[in-house]
C-alpha cells in the first residue's frame, strides 16, 4: 500500500471504531440514566414503570419500622405535600435520620411501595441533595408538621 | 496580628506575581537580558510570600486562633495536631492557598532547574506561570480570603469534618495538587514555545521530565484518594465515578496521552501541534476540575447561585486561559507541519492510537460527568448516570488500549519489520492467554468472556513488559543496558498490568453482603466465618465509639481479629463508620458496622475483596516508573554542561 492509502485505511478504521463505540455507549446510557421524580408525581402515577428512578424527600418522624434483628426496614418519605412508603433491606447510611433528607434509588412494586436498592443520606449536616431541596421548596408546606404526622390533603394532580 | 501578616504576604505575593508575569515576557519580546533576569527573582519572592501566608494560616490552626473565621469553622481545641495541620487545606479557602503554594513551588523549581534552557525561553515559561499565579492569588484575595476575622472570636471551633480526620486524606490533597498544578508547567512550556515560535524538538525534551513528574504525583494522589474512599467512606468501593473523582481523572487521562505524545515529538519531531494541544488541554482540565469542585456547580446548577462570584471567577479565568491558549495555537499550529513519515507498523502508529483511545476515554468520562448538568440546564429532567454506565463505556476504549500497549512497546521507531516483531510478541501472547484463562478458572473457580478478556489483557501487559528487561539481562556483559527512560516505561506498564489484574479479579470475585450480627453470633461470607465476639465502648481524643470485636476463621482455622467502629464525634455530632480491615496482598476482608437493629444486634457489611491491593500497588509502581523515566540522564545533560562551564573558568582563572 502507498502511504496515502495506508493513512486512508487507518482513518477509516478509526472512524468505524469510534462510530461503533459511540453507538454502544449511547445505548448503554439509556439503560443507566436515572431520573429524579418528586414524591407527589410518583403518587399521581407519573413515574417510569419499567426502570429504576430516584425519589427524595424527608423521612417522616416515627415512620421508621424495623423487624427486630432483621435487615428489613420500612419508612415513609414526604415532599411535604404527599407521602409514600419505602422498603429497603441492608445497611442504612450513617446520616439516615427521621426528619432529615434522603434519596432512594429503586422502583415501584405492585403494591405501590417503593422498593429501594440504594439509600443515600447527606454527607454532612448542612447539605441536602439539591433535587430534594428544590422539591421541598416547590411544595412549601409546613415542613415541621409534615415530618411530625405525615401529610394531609395530598393532591398530587395539583402540581 | 499573625493573620494580618498572612493577608499582607498574600497581597505582596500577588504584586510579585504581576511583576513575574509582565517584566520577563516584555524582556523576552525585546530581548532585554536584565528584564528577563527578573523572572527568577520574582518567582523566588512570590514563593517566599505565599509560603509566609501559608505558614501564618498553619500557625493560626496550631494556636487555635478562633478569631479567624476559617480556623473557627474547621478546627477545634481537642483536634489532634496532625489534623490541625491538614485542616489548613481541609476546606475551600485553605485548599486554594495550598494550590497557590504548590504553583509557586513548581515555578520556583522551574526557576532553579532551568539552567540548560535558553534565557528567553525560561523567562517566557516563568512569565506564563506568573499569569496563572495572578489568577489564583486574586481569586483568593477577592472571593475566598482564608484570613477573614471572626468578631467576636469563637470560644471553640466547629471541628474538622470527621471524614477528613484521617492520615490518608491529610496527604491526599497535597499530592493531588502537586499533580494537577504540575500540568501548568507543561502548559507554560507550550505557551512559551508558541510565543517564541521556536518549536523544535528541544522544547519537547525540556517539557518531558516536568510532565512525567506532574503525572506521577497525580497518579499517587488519585490512588490515595481511592484508597481513602475504600476504608474511610465505609463501604468498600474503590472508585465511584463520582464527579469529583472524575474531575481529577480527566487531567490524568489527558496527561497520560501527553506523556506519550511528547515521546514522539522529542524522538521524531512529529505530532508537534497535537502535543501542544494536549498540553493546553491537560491544564485546562485541571482548571475545569477546580471549577467543578470549587463552584458547587456539580452538586447542582442551582447551588451555583449560593456563591456566584466564586464560580464565575474561575469560569472567567478558565475562559481567558483556554481561549488565549487556543488563539495562540490557531495562529502558530499551521506552520508546524512536519514531512517526516512513518510506516503503518511503527511505534509512532501505536502512540497515535494510544492518544486517540485516551482522548476517547476522556470524552466518555467528561460526557458522563457533565450530562446531568446539561440535562438540567436544558430542562430535560434531573438525571444521574449510574456507575454501570461508566464501567461499561470506559472499557470500550481501554480494552484495545491495553492490547495495543503490549504490541506498541516492542515496535521500533519509524518502521518495524513484521517478522521480528511477531517473534517477540509470540511468547507473551501465549503466556498471557494461558495464564489469563488458568488463573481465574483454577485459582478462583470461574471464567466468563469479560473475565478472560480482563485477565488475558493483564497478563499480556505484565509479561510483555518483562520482555525488554529479560532481553537486556541476557545480553553479555558490557553490552549497553536499558536507558532509564526505557526502564521507567517498562516499570510503569508493569504497574498498569497489576492494576488491570486487580480491577478484573476484584470486580468479578469480590463479595459484599449485609448481615445481622449480635455478640456471640457468627455468619459466613465467601467461605469465611465472621464471629462477633463482643461489643464495647471506646473513647478517642475527640470522639466516642462503639467497637465490635470480630474474629475471622476459615475452615475452623483462626485468621485474624478486626475491630470495626461506629464513631460519634463530640463537636460535629455526626456518626462515622471506621471499617475493620484485614489487609493482605491476596485479599482484603472488610467488616463495617451499619446500624443498631435492636436486641443487641447490628447490621454489618462484610466484604471479601481478592487482589484489591493490586489496584493501589499498581498505581504506586506506575508512579515509580514515572520517577525512573524522569531521572533519565539526557534531561540533565544540558544542566551539567552549564554547571561545568563556570567551574572550568574558575579553574583557569
Amino acid at each position: 500500500m502507498k502511504p496515502r492509502q495506508q493513512r486512508m485505511l487507518a482513518i477509516g478504521l478509526a472512524a468505524l471504531g469510534i462510530a461503533i463505540a459511540a453507538g454502544l455507549t449511547l445505548r448503554a446510557l439509556e439503560d443507566n440514566m436515572m431520573f429524579f421524580v418528586e414524591v407527589s408525581d410518583v403518587v399521581a402515577g407519573n413515574h417510569p414503570s419499567e426502570r429504576n428512578f430516584r425519589i427524595g424527600g424527608l423521612v417522616v418522624g416515627g415512620s421508621v419500622q424495623r423487624e427486630e434483628g432483621s435487615l428489613d426496614v420500612s419508612f415513609e418519605v414526604t415532599d411535604t405535600a404527599c407521602t409514600m412508603p419505602v422498603v429497603y433491606s441492608g445497611v442504612l447510611p450513617d446520616l439516615f435520620r427521621e426528619g432529615q433528607g434522603v434519596v432512594a434509588h429503586g422502583r415501584i412494586g405492585d403494591d405501590g411501595v417503593f422498593v429501594a436498592d440504594k439509600i443515600l443520606a447527606k454527607h454532612d449536616e448542612n447539605y441536602m441533595a439539591p433535587e430534594v431541596a428544590e422539591s421541598l421548596s416547590k411544595h412549601q408546606k409546613d415542613i415541621q408538621a409534615a415530618v411530625a404526622r405525615g401529610t394531609e390533603g395530598c393532591n398530587p394532580n395539583d402540581s | 496580628m499573625i493573620p494580618e501578616i498572612g493577608q499582607f504576604a498574600m497581597i505582596l505575593a500577588l504584586v510579585l506575581a504581576a511583576i513575574q508575569f509582565v517584566v520577563p515576557l516584555v524582556g523576552a519580546y525585546r530581548n532585554d537580558v536584565a528584564m528577563m533576569g527578573v523572572a527568577r527573582t520574582a518567582a523566588t519572592g512570590q514563593f517566599v510570600f505565599v509560603a509566609i501566608a501559608f505558614g501564618c494560616l498553619t500557625y493560626a490552626f496550631l494556636t487555635d486562633d478562633f478569631s479567624v473565621l476559617y480556623v473557627a469553622n474547621h478546627s477545634q481545641l481537642s483536634l489532634p495536631t496532625i489534623y490541625k495541620i491538614s485542616a489548613v487545606w481541609g476546606a475551600h479557602e485553605g485548599s486554594l492557598l495550598l494550590w497557590a503554594l504548590v504553583l509557586a513551588g513548581w515555578t520556583l523549581a522551574v526557576a532553579r532547574f532551568s539552567a540548560g534552557i535558553p534565557e528567553a525561553f525560561a523567562a517566557r515559561v516563568i512569565g506564563v506561570l506568573g499569569f496563572l499565579s495572578i489568577g489564583f492569588l486574586a481569586f483568593m484575595i477577592l472571593t475566598s480570603n482564608p484570613f477573614e476575622r471572626l468578631v467576636p472570636a469563637a470560644i471553640d471551633g466547629a471541628d474538622l469534618n470527621p471524614l477528613l480526620q484521617d492520615p490518608g486524606l491529610a496527604i491526599h490533597p497535597p499530592l493531588l495538587y502537586i499533580g494537577y498544578v504540575g500540568f501548568s508547567v507543561a502548559f507554560a512550556f507550550a505557551i512559551a514555545a508558541m510565543l517564541s515560535g521556536d518549536l523544535d524538538r528541544s522544547w519537547a525534551r525540556w517539557t518531558r521530565p516536568w510532565t512525567t513528574v506532574a503525572w506521577l504525583f497525580l497518579t499517587l494522589g488519585i490512588a490515595l484518594g481511592s484508597w481513602w474512599a475504600y476504608y474511610e467512606l465505609g463501604w468498600g468501593g474503590w472508585w465511584f465515578w463520582d464527579a469529583v473523582e472524575n474531575a481529577s481523572f480527566m487531567p490524568w487521562l489527558i496527561g497520560t496521552a501527553l506523556m506519550h505524545s511528547l515521546a514522539v515529538t522529542e524522538k521524531r519531531g512529529l505530532f508537534t501541534s497535537w502535543t501542544l494541544l494536549l498540553a493546553i488541554t491537560a491544564f485546562s482540565l485541571s482548571l475545569l476540575g477546580t471549577f467543578l469542585v470549587r463552584s458547587g456547580i456539580l452538586v447542582s446548577v442551582h447551588a451555583f447561585a449560593t456563591d456566584p462570584t466564586r464560580g464565575f471567577f474561575i469560569l472567567a479565568f478558565l475562559g481567558v486561559v483556554v481561549v488565549g491558549a487556543l488563539a495562540l495555537y490557531a495562529w502558530r499550529a499551521p506552520s508546524l507541519d512536519s514531512d517526516a513519515g512513518f510506516a503503518l507498523l511503527s511505534r509512532e502508529t501505536f502512540l497515535l492510537l494510544n492518544n486517540v483511545l485516551l482522548v476517547i476515554a476522556t470524552a466518555i468520562v467528561m460526557y458522563g460527568t457533565l450530562a446531568p448538568l446539561i440535562y438540567q440546564m436544558m430542562d430535560w429532567g434531573k438525571i444521574s448516570i449510574g456507575e454501570p454506565w461508566f464501567n461499561f463505556a470506559f472499557l470500550i476504549p481501554t480494552i484495545p488500549l491495553i492490547v495495543l500497549l503490549g504490541m506498541g512497546m516492542h515496535a521500533a521507531w519509524r518502521t518495524q519489520p513484521t517478522g521480528t516483531w511477531l517473534d517477540v510478541l509470540k511468547l507473551p501472547a501465549i503466556i498471557g492467554v494461558v495464564l489469563g484463562i488458568i488463573v481465574p478458572l483454577f485459582v478462583y473457580g470461574r471464567i466468563s468472556v469479560m473475565l478472560a478478556v480482563g485477565c488475558i489483557a493483564a497478563f499480556w501487559i505484565l509479561v510483555s513488559s518483562l520482555v525488554p528487561v529479560i532481553r537486556s539481562l541476557r545480553r553479555e556483559k558490557g553490552a549497553t543496558g536499558m536507558t532509564r527512560s526505557m526502564l521507567g516505561m517498562t516499570v510503569a506498564h508493569f504497574g498498569m498490568g497489576m492494576f488491570v489484574l486487580g480491577v478484573t479479579i476484584v470486580s468479578a470475585f469480590g463479595v459484599e453482603s449485609d448481615r445481622a450480627l449480635s455478640p456471640g453470633t457468627s455468619t459466613e461470607v465467601a467461605g469465611f466465618e465472621f464471629e462477633m465476639r463482643e461489643l464495647r465502648n471506646v473513647t478517642g481524643p475527640n470522639y466516642t465509639a462503639i467497637e465490635a470485636v470480630v474474629d475471622i476463621r476459615k475452615d475452623g482455622g483462626f485468621i485474624d481479629t478486626v475491630r470495626p467502629q461506629k464513631r460519634q464525634y463530640l463537636v460535629q455530632t455526626s456518626p462515622m463508620t471506621e471499617a475493620g480491615i484485614r489487609a493482605g496482598l491476596d485479599k482484603d476482608l472488610f467488616v463495617a458496622l451499619g446500624d443498631q437493629l435492636g436486641n443487641g444486634g447490628w447490621s454489618v457489611r462484610i466484604q471479601y475483596k481478592p487482589l484489591i491491593r493490586l489496584i493501589w500497588l499498581g498505581c504506586l509502581i506506575m508512579a515509580i516508573g514515572g520517577l525512573i523515566a524522569a531521572s533519565d540522564r539526557r534531561y540533565r545533560v544540558n544542566v551539567r554542561e552549564k554547571s561545568k562551564a563556570p567551574k572550568a573558568r574558575e579553574a583557569t582563572a
